[in-house]
């Protein structure tokens, strides 16, 4: 790999702040982890003598565990914390806590938490790698990789392609994750979802909102639900799970609006028989399991090129 | 406290329509702290029968300088009971005075709350001791401003209080405003509303927009100040009473004054510097600074706010002043507090913002920021009348500044203006015809 492929930046916080350019790297370098995770042998020493600490303030299963493999197959050690168990139960600060763990000599703070824009607070006040492993309703962009690999792995390609997503737009950081690399990469976005769920300005990002389901799967390529938090229900956001199943759910019906070879994409974990059925869950065309998969590869290559970074900083190859 | 003051361009408060004035030069004079003529000057014998000053009279000589009205700030938070760690009334009032300011109504939202005149009490008597310029409290309407039971308002006024406001949030429901507007009638005292309907703007950080949407954080949308403007207005004008309407931010709002005013209903209101100079934009990358309630909106508000200013739909500039500790400040976005200091910045930017560009002349800020808010709250200040307390500053327009949010008077440090460049300072604030700033 040459000096200019791969990350130029020592945290990755969203996908708004990453080049084209840095994408295809991270793409690039998964196909290469995934070959790892595949062969019989899976314990590389890429980041051998390196420590990761996962800092989450929200549940998370998937995501979690995902950085914990992908560290682990990268031959870094791993840590984690989380709200309950740690001091910040007792009031500490995000930042306290932080910069605690960053004395630590730690390497990498994977942080997940509730407010938007906390990982952005926090890098530049550690010597450690932030990686957002999702903030508030801003990003996620470890998640939208995944589904970037899922969709090239699958397709072939991503420039062109119409991805249509569903759900509750307002608050998902998958959403928005997905709609900055989609863009970025040609793509073309459609939201779907109630209309106290998608922000008003949604249009100014030069996304397409759709009144239907079915207007937004017309002619995918791709068509992707979103967990639906069920307390936005009691929250007044909509009605019922009834009514929502009725209209927002991902049934065969949509399905035959979107192209023949659709993908069917969930970030998980899902909601059976909300956002879709099982059996679309388990459907020929859905590629949700692989997701989880490809996601483990993703977060090896972040892991990997931000390391790169960091060696070749350190060996003053590039300046701080 | 006598004083002379001599080759001053002396700019007077331009009545609203007034033909344009060139500020003139002149002789200012002041006997016993108090405004005076050239006869009243001879007669106290600072002057000789040919108008030389005499000797041992303080004479500063003011060439090159412009000298206004002291300013005035309708609304400034102090801070004073129980938040000290933000600002005091000594500090306050020093970030005051080295802004221009003279006189600052202080807002009641302190801890415990001036819903009472012991409290209205203690803020005076605290001034009196400490604080570099004349501070006016503000009372609240409610007890606690919990919006339930009307404060003794007629007391609060009594003690000194020279108008009340639930200012933080509004005043809850349009009955509790109905009530207060009645009940502070008869006291003559002014009702202060901020306008936002909590409903709508609850959870909101930044203002509803692209910018909102593209952060992934909770707007607030422009509507829920507009529909409080709107109650408001229409409760005024059933009441055939005044209201006062407080950082007012949307384009919406300033289209409903204006029309209410042609309806001959009395609405006044005000506007902050950052809704002339800043928008949402500032708030990107997370920008704790730029959260203020309320919220910086869109170009367009900006400008409907100058416009407002320049038709005289907006009755003058109040600086919602609003220190903050650093760490309620440097840290995530969403747990940050709201609001800015302004009380060191306003005249620069309302100069760099408004004159400079054209919009407005300097006789135009000397209303805005001086004689109207004295109007409307009957604090017999704002011009140069003989006979006024001397509250004067004088004004460098040539003089160039560039913010350093740490090395204010203040003692908090939140203003968004760091690093920018600004055109025309204070060189000079004169309380009472005593100096309290010297830049």
């Amino acid at each position: 790999m040459s000096r200019d492929e791969g990350l130029r930046r020592k945290d990755l916080l969203g996908i708004q702040q990453l080049d084209v350019d840095e994408i295809y790297a991270i793409l690039n370098t998964a196909r290469n982890m995934k070959q790892v995770m595949e062969s019989g042998n899976k314990r590389t020493a890429y980041l051998a003598g390196k420590s990761v600490v996962t800092l989450f303030f929200e549940n998370s299963t998937r995501t979690r565990a995902s950085f914990d493999f992908a560290a682990k197959y990268l031959g870094a050690s791993s840590g984690a914390l989380s709200n309950s168990g740690s001091a910040t139960a007792k009031g500490e600060s995000l930042l306290d806590t932080a910069i605690t763990i960053d004395h630590m000599a730690t390497d990498f703070l994977i942080l997940r938490h509730q407010v938007s824009g906390s990982p952005h607070y926090l890098a530049p006040r550690v010597q450690a790698s932030v990686i957002n492993a999702g903030d508030g309703c801003n990003e996620h962009p470890t998640q939208a990789l995944l589904d970037l690999y899922t969709m090239r792995d699958k397709l072939g390609r991503l420039d062109g392609l119409r991805v249509a997503i569903i759900g509750d737009i307002s608050h998902s950081r998958v959403a928005r994750s997905n709609l900055w690399a989609l863009q970025k990469l040609g793509c073309d976005v459609r939201f779907a979802g109630p209309g106290t769920m998608m922000p008003r300005f949604i249009e100014q990002t030069g996304a397409t909102r759709c009144r239907s389901v079915e207007e937004a799967a017309d002619g995918a390529d791709v068509v992707m639900g979103l967990r639906i938090q069920l307390e936005r229900q009691t929250a007044g956001l909509f009605p019922s799970v009834p009514e929502y199943v009725r209209y927002y759910s991902i049934t065969e019906e949509v399905l035959a609006h979107a192209a023949p070879h659709a993908l069917i994409m969930h970030p998980g974990p899902t909601n059976h028989g909300v956002e879709m059925e099982t059996s679309i869950v388990e459907h020929e065309r859905s590629v949700i399991h692989e997701q989880v998969t490809n996601g483990v590869a993703v977060r090896m290559a972040v892991l990997y090129l931000l390391n790169l970074y960091r060696n070749r900083r350190q060996r003053g190859v590039l300046s701080a | 406290m006598n004083l002379i003051i001599t080759n001053a361009k002396i700019v007077h408060p331009r009545p609203l329509g007034a033909a344009h004035t060139k500020p003139e030069l002149g002789t200012i004079y002041v006997v016993d702290g108090a405004f005076a003529t050239c006869e009243g000057a001879l007669a106290a014998g600072l002057v000789t029968a040919d108008g030389t000053p005499r000797e041992g009279t303080a004479v500063v000589d003011a060439t090159g300088l412009y000298a206004l009205p002291g300013l005035i700030d309708a609304h400034t938070h102090l801070r004073d009971p129980g938040q000290e760690y933000k600002e005091t009334i000594a500090t306050g009032t020093r970030a005051a005075a080295r802004g221009g300011f003279t006189s600052v109504l202080c807002m009641p939202n302190t801890k415990p709350v001036i819903d009472n005149a012991a409290v209205v009490r203690y803020v005076i008597d605290k001034a009196r001791r400490e604080a570099a310029v004349n501070v006016f409290p503000i009372g609240a309407v409610t007890k606690g401003q919990k919006g339930v039971e009307i404060a003794e308002i007629g007391l609060m006024q009594e003690a000194g209080a020279v108008a009340v406001s639930d200012d933080g949030v509004p005043v809850s429901t349009a009955a509790m405003l109905q009530r207060a507007l009645l009940y502070a009638a008869d006291f003559g005292i002014p009702v202060i509303d901020h306008c936002e309907d909590l409903s709508l703007a609850a959870g909101g950080v930044m203002n509803e927009g692209l910018n909102s949407t593209v952060m992934g954080v909770q707007g607030i949308p422009s509507a829920a100040e507009d529909i409080i403007v709107a109650r408001d207005i229409e409760l005024a004008g059933y009441l055939g009473l005044s209201i006062h309407l407080a950082h007012i931010s949307t384009a919406g709002a300033v289209a409903m004054i204006r029309q209410a005013k042609a309806r001959g209903i009395q609405v006044t209101c005000e506007t902050c510097p950052h809704y002339f100079t800043l928008t949402d934009d500032h708030c990107l990358g997370f920008n704790t600074l730029a959260r203020v309630n309320p919220p910086l909106r869109r170009p367009e508000d900006v400008a409907a706010i100058i416009e407002g200013l320049v038709d005289g739909t907006i009755d003058m500039i109040a600086t919602d002043h609003a220190p903050h500790h650093d760490d309620e400040k440097d840290i995530e976005f969403a747990h940050a507090l709201n609001g800015m200091t302004g009380l060191e910045t306003a005249w620069q930017l309302a100069w760099t913002r408004l004159v400079l560009p054209g919009y407005l002349e300097i006789g135009d800020l000397a209303r805005l920021m001086s004689r109207a808010p004295s109007e409307r709250f009957g604090l017999g200040r704002g011009g140069f009348e003989p006979g006024r307390p001397a509250d004067l500053i004088l004004v460098d327009p040539e003089r160039e500044v560039t913010v350093d949010r740490f090395k204010m008077l203040s003692r908090s440090h939140n203003s968004p203006y760091h690093g920018m460049t600004l055109q025309s300072d204070v060189v000079r604030t004169y309380v009472g015809g005593r100096e309290v700033y010297r830049g």
